[in-house]
């Protein structure tokens, strides 16, 4: 989604910046031994594997892939996965703008999720209202709820925000299984979707959450790079410093956990469409973790690192059939290696500034 | 009235339960500030740990409190153990990296441990095989068995013990210094590695206890035991002001006689979430915990 076109010398660090870099290893070198060269090499290589990634054209042509899935395959095995995987992605968009933008630890973000799905289903099957328009509700659902936790925690450390919201995630979920409104541990049945417009029904539904999906990738990405991304990502690096720096740091961490918690809500309602019947169990932390482990695995703050991450996530379990408890204490490790050798993700933002000094010194280009 | 203390007393109960975990919690915090996402799951692993021994030795060891003692030690060595390697390899590489990536770590880790026991005991809760029977005692009309009794008073000597430890040996002045400043401890001469890897061990050893214990009474483990007494411990560690000693065990026993009316009051069903809206309530009111000092943040 960048722009693709300009070159790279626009995008590399200024020639000082780049003189103390190559210097620095010189320093500690022993004599005869080779300088810079290799980690150099393997910086630019990541720089253009991330810079291909990042391409508009790349994002044109998934997207293009993304919609034209029914007509290469459109056995309904192949439809409910790439369902599933979508709804995964918006998810792990979404709490990329929490955690991966503003650096706030949400570990109950599937209780947003759980909002969304259980307040669509509701007012759907229980007062018969058209899916699509329970999503201003469900939206207004999820602020209260992003309200709610935001309000008391975003104030102290964001250690606190994790656990609290780690407590938020198991509040939505006990209550939803205790409620009998909410049809207590059996859930939800016979939720409508969004109506099949001539189509087969999984088709028209997936059509639908595809292009939502894509909307929201496409504004998710955007918002990190507008003015407001900028000040999400100076409250992650130093809190402090941005604070001193005139920036609003509670509003600017409550508008990043809202998004995020918009984000779940409307991810919520497209999986209750999907998969017709909702129960509790479906929101345990196990789901919290794996969007984490997405965006933390393709990488925080990085937008097509974190639809590859997402991808990875959703479609490798298809793969390891039967072995589900490895499988987690495999992705549990990961989480730990990934931290301690790569904490950046696989496929790492990079900032974006040097970008925006260059578009604007070449002015008219396309 | 019989009834009121009836709560009390399980209130009581409950809450020396949560305070064993909650001290690893706030020791850890203190000293590093880190919040010890995997701590819940080492109650877990003590649990487990307990489990294999009882499995192994239960001949050998008879039945009674002995057995349970005996059980109890070579838990808390074993989690202890655990503990120490937890941090060798988990925490220490990333004791200068930014918060956030330290917190999902300690997720990973929480995972891992949590879906290992899954895999090396299988997901079914296992059954402990150690009857800790006995008669009941009245107090004021209040019903409490001798094992709980048992139980109290072991946790209770061990809280004394983690307090004069702390307080009076130089081991423990090494961990009160580290807390204020490490940097400072390091150019001192402490042995800064040795005193938190000491400090993991210690806190995994509690919260290893406290997991035989609650393997003993309620009779039945399973991998996911440790999930939701993680999260209360960390609101007890809260309400008592975080990184504070006494204070932990104080917010477990207040959150332990408050779990114990709210069950009373509005069913069983609710007793986690109204613990988590508490912890919620509460850090609107009063983040520091009531026995907590002002932390300024240091630049």
């Amino acid at each position: 989604m960048n722009d693709e076109s300009t070159p790279r010398t626009m995008e590399a660090p200024s020639a000082y910046v780049r003189a103390v870099e190559e210097r620095a290893p010189a320093n500690v070198a022993p004599a005869g031994s080779k300088v810079g060269t290799f980690t150099d090499r393997r910086a630019a290589l990541a720089e253009t594997a991330s810079g291909l990634l990042a391409s508009r054209w790349l994002a044109l042509g998934l997207a293009a892939v993304t919609l034209a899935l029914p007509y290469l395959n459109s056995s309904t095995y192949v439809i409910q996965i790439a369902i599933d995987a979508l709804i995964f992605i918006m998810l792990a968009v979404g709490l990329n703008i929490v955690v991966g933008y503003c650096g706030l630890l949400d570990l109950g973000y599937a209780a947003f999720f759980a909002i969304g799905a259980y307040v669509s289903g509701l007012l759907s099957t229980r007062y018969g209202w058209p899916l699509l328009a329970t999503i201003p509700v469900v939206v207004a659902a999820a602020v209260i709820g992003g309200l709610v936790i935001g309000g008391p925690t975003l104030r102290l450390r964001s250690d606190y925000l994790a656990i609290v919201t780690l407590g938020f995630g198991e509040i939505i979920r006990i209550t939803a299984n205790n409620l009998d409104f909410t049809g207590g541990p059996n859930g939800l049945y016979g939720i409508p979707d969004f109506g099949a417009f001539g189509l087969r029904a999984d088709v028209a539904l997936y059509w639908i959450t595809a292009v939502i999906v894509i909307v929201a990738v496409l504004f998710s990405s955007r918002l990190g790079r507008g003015r407001i991304g900028r000040a999400w990502r100076f409250v992650r690096e130093d809190e402090d410093a941005a604070e001193a720096m005139g920036i609003h740091t509670y509003k600017v961490k409550f508008a990043a956990y809202i998004a995020g918690a918009i984000f779940g809500g409307i991810a919520g309602v497209l999986f209750a469409a999907h998969q017709t019947a909702i129960s509790p169990p479906s929101f345990n932390f196990l789901w919290s973790a794996l969007i984490l482990m997405a965006v933390v695995l393709g990488g925080m703050g990085s937008v097509p690192g974190v639809v590859v991450g997402a991808l990875v996530i959703s479609l490798l379990p298809e793969l390891l059939r039967g072995a589900e408890n490895w499988r987690y204490l495999v992705f549990g490790l990961l989480l730990i290696v990934v931290m301690i050798f790569r904490p950046q993700g696989l496929l790492p933002s990079r900032t974006g500034e040097p970008r925006r000094r260059g578009r604007q010194s070449q002015g008219g280009r396309p | 009235m019989h009834h009121f203390i009836q709560l009390v007393v399980s209130g009581l109960f409950v809450g020396s339960f949560y305070a064993l975990v909650a001290l690893g919690y706030s020791m850890v915090y203190g000293i590093i500030k880190l919040l010890n996402f995997a701590h819940g799951d080492i109650y877990m692993l003590g649990a487990f740990a307990g489990f294999t021994v009882l499995s192994v030795g239960a001949g050998a060891l008879g039945g009674g409190l002995i057995a349970l003692i005996a059980i109890m030690i070579a838990a808390m060595a074993a989690t202890g153990t655990f503990g120490v390697i937890l941090e060798r390899v988990a925490y220490r590489p990333l004791r200068s990296a930014p918060r956030l990536s330290v917190l999902i770590t300690a997720v990973g880790a929480s995972f891992a441990l949590e879906y290992g026991i899954a895999v090396a005991f299988g997901p079914n809760p296992q059954v402990y095989q150690i009857g800790v029977t006995g008669g009941t005692l009245n107090i004021a009309g209040a019903r409490i068995t001798y094992a709980q009794l048992a139980m109290m008073a072991i946790a209770v000597l061990l809280m004394i013990a983690l307090d004069t430890l702390v307080r009076k040996t130089r081991s423990g002045r090494a961990m009160r210094a580290i807390a204020q400043d490490p940097k400072a401890c390091l150019l001192m001469g402490v042995n800064v590695d040795r005193v938190i890897a000491r400090t993991f061990f210690i806190g995994s050893a509690l919260a290893g206890a406290a997991g035989v214990m609650a393997g003993a009474y309620y009779g039945k483990i399973d991998f996911l035991m440790g999930f939701v007494i993680g999260l209360k411990a960390f609101t007890a560690a809260v309400i008592g002001g975080i990184g504070n000693l006494r204070g932990a065990v104080l917010g477990a026993v207040v959150l332990g006689l408050l779990e114990s009316f709210a069950v009373a009051y509005l069913g069983s069903e609710w007793r986690d979430v109204f613990a988590f809206g508490f912890l919620i309530l509460f850090l609107t009111v009063r983040p520091t915990g009531l026995l907590g000092e002002r932390v300024t943040e240091r630049v």
